[in-house]
């Protein structure tokens, strides 16, 4: 069974929710919630409100993306 | 048969989680060279007993020790023993389960004693960032070989090998539950991973080849080519805005 591709899009950092997960506006205004992905986590890379990402969205639900780069 | 389970009993899974996370943290610094690994469980045990829990693995299915310490090339399953002292240069896993007020915790780590080789220190990292790219895919909508489809493949582009003989698993009320996940396949297939699962995601892997033995005491695993092994392990809990884990401080 195929599995569908992630989109990558690029968003910034709204607010800072518990359990490291972020609200996030996206290019195209629309604003979603992500967790903070495995690697960035165990390379302890924080992330502050303002900050520009890379969100990955699951083409099955996209109100929902996994952070994955922090731009510097 | 798959338990999902509600708010309330996340949380106190992740109770006892919090427990197994603090004592790991707590053995990074009180591992040194000379120890035996009995000291090792003796520390173990105070720790679990301080924050009023019991120790998960002892007396399962007969296992004989608190906590699993497995040296170099033991993969897992290594039982502490007075004889046993860590030197220089050894890597061991240390897989820890926690019981209390009814619900389980299960995490591991890989530590290092001194100074390792480069292939070592390769092989803990290449580990502990296949366990996080398990964990990444441990979200609603994908299938539970899509978290070991992921393991496989992140383990194998770096060449090592995937331990096939144990599994990840689901925990709460018991040690061991449904479903199983392990760290190889192909992904898309599988059980559904839906909001309310708790699993505890536990790649093995070899430098060497996958193959495993048991040794004569009936319960350490080792590599048959004496390659290394590391282990790494969390405990996480599927919510519907992604994976949640459980066992951090």
């Amino acid at each position: 069974m195929e599995k569908e591709e992630n989109i990558e899009v690029h968003g910034k950092i709204i607010e800072t929710l518990p359990n490291a997960m972020f609200r996030v506006e996206l290019e195209n205004g629309q604003i979603i919630l992500a967790y903070i992905s495995g690697k960035m986590r165990m390379h302890f890379i924080k992330i502050l409100p303002g900050d520009k990402v890379l969100v990955e969205l699951s083409p099955y639900d996209l109100t929902k993306g996994r952070i994955t780069y922090r731009f510097k | 048969m798959i338990i999902l389970k509600s708010q309330n009993e996340i949380k106190k899974i992740s109770e006892s989680c919090k427990i197994v996370a603090e004592v790991l943290e707590g053995l990074r610094s009180y591992i040194r060279e000379g120890i035996s690994t009995v000291e090792i469980e003796r520390y173990v045990e105070m720790q679990i007993a301080k924050r009023k829990a019991l120790p998960a693995f002892k007396g399962y299915r007969g296992y004989p020790s608190s906590v699993c310490l497995s040296l170099n090339e033991q993969v897992v399953h290594g039982i502490p023993s007075k004889h046993v002292k860590l030197k220089d240069g050894d890597i061991v896993s240390i897989d820890l389960g926690v019981l209390l007020n009814g619900f389980y915790g299960d995490a591991a780590i890989t530590l290092s004693i001194g100074e390792i080789s480069h292939a070592a220190k390769k092989l803990l990292k290449v580990t502990e960032e296949a366990l996080y790219m398990g964990i990444d895919n441990a979200i609603v909508g994908n299938r539970i070989s899509d978290i070991s489809s992921a393991v496989q493949k992140y383990v194998e582009s770096n060449g090592f090998s995937v331990v096939r003989a144990f599994v990840g698993h689901g925990i709460g009320r018991f040690l061991h539950e449904d479903p199983q996940v392990p760290n190889f396949g192909s992904p898309g297939r599988g059980v559904r991973i839906r909001e309310g699962m708790t699993i505890a995601i536990e790649p093995m892997v070899n430098a060497g080849g996958p193959d495993i033995m048991i040794l004569d005491d009936g319960w350490t695993a080792v590599t048959t080519d004496g390659s290394l092994s590391a282990h790494f392990e969390h405990t996480i809990a599927v919510t519907k805005n992604g994976p949640e884990i459980l066992t951090k401080i």
